[in-house]
């Protein structure tokens, strides 16, 4: 690593005006973030953490439904504290990394790195939710904008990601079997005004909608109506793990067993 | 330099440390407490897991300054006040669930974490929980086993001599 | 009823305690005073003509102690190759030099090119990236087939191809081996490939050196499954130091697995900076170097012909490999895909005519070398993948196709040059049989199907052959090293007993295993005898701990020398008790007279020979014996192995859901520590089959170069193991009849999970004769589609 001076404010305002720093970067749990400064891939002069902001951290129903989630609350809290008002999502903060990672990693972490196999985007995208950052709040629809890369600004902060919940939702993941990131993950949730499907690993953009999928159980909610359609495997990724053909089934096979596991 | 303090193995210790500074590194090199391993620079071996705040944390995946003021566990501590292997560590050495050595401080303090969450947990529980723990010798049927063991459970049925 | 204690009881591990407790004594826990810290500049691309490397600027950099190229080197001796084959000609194998630092070229990712060292390793780091390297890219060999081609690419440039040898064992009459596949009923033949793998022992590599100016010597720490094999290679071949003033520790080993018994680049840096630099110098790998240093394992590309009569007997076998050996010969790799392959490719079965065919390759890729089982898994892989296939051709149980073509008669010369001492082949199938009930198959084979999944059943047997010697022998094949063994039997005055052994303990519970057999012996508590290794200033000498041989080569060894200690010890009781010597007996720990109740016990005895007052003057005080043990033959460890797999036909993804193992070991000391060894090498096994893959990329970059790319086996990827020895035909030669189990599961495994896949892809009405390992989700579903 390359050494750098590391901050811990204790208000979104103070990490903003630290992050303010030329060079200065945001650190959430450093899951992610410390494997790549050990490899030397990034330089920040000032590491600012934002586990120490008590505003950023928990779960919360609002009054209309909604779950909010702090952008410094762990995947382990998430997991545990949202699994009675949104199961979906808790359970897909379950599956992330394995358990000393969960203690650490952040869901404001995982959307802000994008990463394309990672599950939170899937949840976001898939849920409809609302990335709430110090300055505005961004539909989820228009925050992920291809692989590590979202709509946020430089120092721009996720203080809170808020979750409409569906009537019924499920992630289905199929592992990669190394790093235990998704090879192909469907979130599918189901609004009173629609579907959404939502699809991380597979994509060479990253995470994305399958609105061919969204449309057909919007016409009808059973896994039958999926029957016909087939993902093009153009876009997919193709690496060690499995080909753009075998994503592109995949795809299919994680979208229907998650219907299944919504009737 | 800055200086960092913490309780560790319930003594208050602290040290100077740089930004960059990795709480396993800390721990290795500052407080000589060597058990604490570092297999891997990707967060996935889970060797250097030890105890933060009473949570499983990869500690080669965690800046020491992150763990200012905290709580941390280490393999060093788990003994017995009297020196006698604790429950798991004991379970371990009776079902042979450990072979080179150099996973074995995570994996136990992995399971004292499972155990505290889920004392009586099952064998597919215990093979989920473990998924950030390698161990290339013991192919994990004696680290299982003697999990399951230390939680109270009968594994004599489980593949006998 | 199980022993509690001694040969054959399943004694608590000892040194769990220390591992338990953070207390071990692993290489990167040592640090010496005063150190430095090395960080090698690598290679990022694969074949490479180095035009210039500018150091000048990492010279000046901040807490840098020196740096060091290629060019400080040059009057140094390169990495040596420990055995050379002599190809089917009688030529020679071709044996390009093989330097610390590269010189001239750059033949892998990850091959050195510089070295700095510096007060602490991020400044060793921050100069290396200031070095100027000028690198004019050639194109990468990787392609093994290609690369044997006339005009192919050379990776040495100085070697007339890069064909290390070509290699033929068994009939080497062609017209002879053609006569029979012609006139065969049938033949099943088949392509495959055994995947290189990484061994990735938890423990990285570490390498920690100093030099006192004072008394000249020089001490190694280093991550070794064999210091004193390091030692000699280091000193004689490398550096050119005189042995008596170099001494090689391997503390607490973090897990060897083949990949720590070779002598690394790194370990003679360390040594040889240690004195150029004035200080001691540490290396430690990341897990990221360790992906590109580390020799690697298999990558063998093959094609195997089984000839059958009309009645199924196996009456022919030719097999025809490429095995990649990487960039360079590692220690002992020219000798894995030869006499640790080629010889075991008789396997069980009294195959009358056998043609083994091997040309080595050179490739820009990291060097391989032996990885747990070592030739044998790729032979075993090849052999019951072929069987299992004919077995589907001809319509026939696979056992049954098996069974009988088994070897039924011991001795048994084998066409590929080994005699099986012993074995029981059927008898041991049959334990496998009852142990993995295979009578229910059909009932759970139903039960799967009703949850949508097909299930197969796979089996498999393996021979494989430890402990490798004898050294007369072995010296013809080309070893340049004996492989013999030694031990010291220290009793002290007290009668406590320090036992100096040659093999290395990295996980095996020699700690504990070894004293179970002294203490056997003489008839005290285990708890009396102490094994000391990994130190060349305390142990006289040994080749280490590989290849499954540290019982049945070192043990022999301490047996000897404790059956030296008990004759001098009953001479001096006899002394005692006024007997004659002939008439002395021991037992529990007691000297008596035969047929009388005098007596003296075990501690008097010692306590005499280090206090002579009373003694006999002929006989030396003291009671210390060293023995050195050469084997007459190697061991012939064999077993049967049964995997049942679900495959889920949706994603082609594969679980496995009962594995059995019913393995011969002859002799057992420490059951519980057996079936350990065996867990351990099933797991590795399954993660040959199912998971693990180390591929580059068309420009030799290491695609899975990370354990986020390179898929380790996970607790949930694999089940509890049922694992049967109780079939034992003990070893005929070595005084204690023990044959060697460190390697079997890895041997015996992956054939069982292939076997098994394609056996539930079959039985679901999908004509696939073979999938590559891994047998990965994608590569399932692919199979099944096409």
């Amino acid at each position: 690593m390359y050494n750098f001076e590391f901050e811990k404010p204790s208000t979104i305002a103070d990490a903003v005006a630290a992050l303010g720093d030329e060079d200065a970067q945001a650190l959430g749990g450093g899951q992610t973030l410390i494997p790549t400064l050990k490899q030397r891939l990034a330089a920040p002069s000032v590491l600012v953490s934002l586990s120490g902001i008590a505003e950023m951290k928990g779960v919360c129903v609002d009054d209309d439904g909604s779950v909010s989630i702090g952008g410094a609350t762990t995947h382990a809290t998430v997991a545990n504290e949202a699994a009675s008002s949104y199961p979906a999502l808790a359970a897909l903060a379950g599956q992330i990394g394995d358990p000393a990672v969960r203690n650490r990693g952040t869901i404001g972490g995982s959307i802000a790195n994008n990463d394309p196999a990672a599950c939170y985007p899937a949840g976001a995208l898939g849920s409809g939710a609302t990335i709430i950052t110090n300055t505005r709040q961004i539909a989820a629809d228009d925050f992920f904008d291809g692989m590590f890369s979202t709509a946020l600004d430089e120092g721009e902060i996720i203080t809170t990601v808020r979750f409409p919940v569906p009537q019924a939702a499920s992630y289905q993941k199929f592992l990669q079997p190394a790093s235990r990131f998704a090879l192909v993950g469907v979130y599918l949730a189901r609004f009173a005004d629609g579907v959404r499907v939502a699809v991380t690993g597979a994509g060479e953009d990253g995470v994305f909608r399958w609105t061919e999928a969204e449309e057909a159980l919007n016409k009808e909610f059973r896994a039958d109506a999926l029957m016909d359609l087939r993902i093009n495997p153009a876009n997919m990724i193709a690496d060690l793990h499995g080909s753009k053909e075998y994503r592109a089934h995949l795809v299919g096979v994680m979208t229907k067993r998650a219907v299944e596991a919504c009737l | 330099m800055t200086q960092v303090s913490m309780t560790v193995n319930g003594k208050s210790v602290s040290g100077d440390v740089e930004g960059r500074t990795l709480l396993s590194s800390f721990l290795r090199d500052n407080l000589h407490l060597t058990g604490t391993h570092v297999g891997c620079d990707t967060a996935q071996c889970g060797a250097c897991v030890v105890h933060v705040n009473g949570e499983a944390v990869k500690s080669c995946n965690m800046l020491a300054l992150e763990a200012d003021g905290a709580d941390v566990g280490t393999i060093e501590g788990q003994a017995n006040d009297d020196g006698s292997l604790n429950v798991i560590q004991q379970a371990f050495q009776d079902h042979h669930g450990l072979q080179c050595g150099f996973c074995t401080p995570g994996m136990v303090m992995s399971a004292a974490a499972l155990l505290k969450e889920n004392p009586r947990p099952t064998e597919a529980e215990i093979r989920k929980y473990l998924e950030g723990n390698l161990c290339r010798c013991t192919g994990y049927h004696n680290i299982v086993k003697a999990i399951m063991a230390a939680s109270g459970q009968d594994v004599s049925s489980i593949a006998a001599e | 009823m199980p022993k509690d204690s001694g040969i054959g009881a399943s004694s608590k591990r000892r040194e769990d305690v220390r591992f338990l407790t953070g207390a071990g004594n692993y290489t990167d826990d040592i640090n010496v005073h005063g150190q430095a810290y090395v960080h090698f500049l690598r290679s990022d691309i694969a074949h490479g003509r180095i035009k210039s490397v500018d150091t000048s600027a990492a010279e000046g950099m901040p807490g840098v102690v020196k740096v060091f190229t290629g060019k400080d080197f040059e009057g140094v001796g390169g990495i040596p190759c420990g055995w050379e084959v002599t190809d089917k000609h009688g030529a020679p194998m071709q044996e390009p030099p093989h330097p610390i630092l590269a010189q001239g070229k750059v033949r892998h990712v990850g091959d050195p090119i510089a070295a700095v060292v510096a007060d602490s390793l991020e400044q060793a780091r921050d100069a290396a990236e200031t070095i100027d390297v000028d690198i004019e890219e050639l194109p990468a060999v990787l392609d093994m087939k290609a690369a044997a081609q006339d005009g192919a690419t050379l990776v040495h440039d100085d070697l007339k191809n890069n064909i290390c040898y070509d290699w033929q064992l068994g009939e080497a009459d062609d017209a002879k081996v053609n006569e029979v596949f012609a006139n065969a009923a049938h033949v099943t033949t088949l392509d495959l490939v055994n995947n290189r793998l990484v061994a990735n022992p938890m423990e990285p590599r570490v390498a920690v050196a100093e030099y006192a100016r004072g008394t000249e010597e020089y001490t190694l720490y280093t991550t070794s499954q064999n210091p004193h094999v390091i030692r000699l290679l280091m000193c004689a071949f490398v550096l050119g130091l005189p042995e008596h003033k170099v001494r090689v520790v391997a503390p607490d080993v973090g897990g060897g697995f083949g990949t720590k018994i070779f002598h690394y680049a790194e370990e003679a840096f360390c040594t040889f900076a240690a004195k150029a630099c004035g200080r001691p110098v540490k290396w430690t790998a990341s897990r990221s170097e360790a992906f590109m240093s580390d020799a690697q394992g298999r990558d063998h590309v093959s094609t195997i012909e089984l000839a059958l009569d009309a009645d199924n007997n196996f009456v022919g076998l030719r097999t025809n490999t490429y095995a990649n050996l990487g960039a360079y010969l590692s220690t002992f790799s020219s000798s894995v895909p030869t006499w640790l392959h080629g010889t075991l490719m008789a396997g069980n079965y009294k195959t009358p005519v056998i043609q083994v065919n091997v040309k080595a390759m050179f490739t820009n890729t990291v060097p391989v070398d032996a990885y747990r089982g070592a030739g044998r898994p790729e032979a075993t892989f090849q052999l019951e993948r072929v069987v299992d296939k004919a077995a589907r051709e001809l319509g026939v149980d696979p056992i049954a196709l098996r069974r009988q073509n088994f070897i039924t008669e011991f001795p048994y010369d084998t066409p590929v040059a080994l005699t099986y001492d012993t074995g029981n082949y059927n008898g041991t199938m049959d334990k496998l049989e009852a142990a993995a009930d295979l009578a229910g198959f059909a009932a759970r084979r139903a039960e799967s199907e009703a949850k949508g999944k097909l299930r197969g059943l796979g089996i498999n047997c393996y021979i494989e052959a430890c402990g490798i010697a004898p050294s007369n022998i072995v010296g013809m094949l080309g070893a340049r090293a004996g492989l013999y063994d030694a031990a010291t039997v220290r009793v002290n005055a007290t009668g406590s007993i320090s036992v100096m052994v040659g093999a290395h303990s990295h996980g095996q519970g020699h700690e504990t295993a070894f004293p179970q057999v002294v203490a056997d012996m003489i008839g005290i508590d285990e708890s009396m005898v102490e094994i000391v290794h990994g130190d060349t200033s305390k142990i006289p000498f040994g080749m280490g701990t590989y290849g499954s041989r540290s019982l049945a080569v070192c043990g022999s060894a301490m047996v000897k020398a404790t059956e030296k200690v008990i004759e001098k010890a009953k001479r001096i009781a006899a002394h005692l008790l006024e007997a004659s010597e002939a008439d002395i007996e021991l037992k529990d720990g007691q000297f008596s007279v035969a047929g009388t109740d005098k007596s003296v016990a075990w501690g008097d005895v010692t306590l005499t020979a280090y206090v002579p007052h009373n003694y006999p003057l002929e006989v030396e005080p003291g009671l210390e014996e060293t023995a050195f043990y050469d084997p007459a033959n190697f061991t012939f460890p064999a077993g049967a192995y049964a995997c049942e797999v679900e495959v889920d036909p949706e994603t082609g993804q594969v679980s496995i859901e009962k594995f059995t193992a019913a393995d011969d070991f002859g002799n057992i000391v420490n059951p519980m520590i057996v079936d350990g060894q065996v867990h351990g090498g099933i797991g590795q096994g399954i993660g040959q089959a199912l998971l693990e893959n180390c591929a580059y990329d068309e420009n030799g970059q290491l695609l899975s170069a990370s354990f986020m790319d390179y898929a380790m086996p996970r607790a949930d990827d694999v089940p509890f193991y049922e694992v049967d020895h109780s079939s034992q035909t003990p070893c005929t030669h070595n005084p204690l009849g023990v044959k060697g189990c460190g390697e079997a599961g890895a041997i015996g495994s992956p054939p069982a999970v292939v076997n098994a896949v394609l056996d539930a892809l079959n039985s679901g009405g999908k004509a696939v004769d073979h999938i590559d390992m891994p047998v990965s989700p994608s590569r399932v579903w692919t199979a099944m589609n096409s």
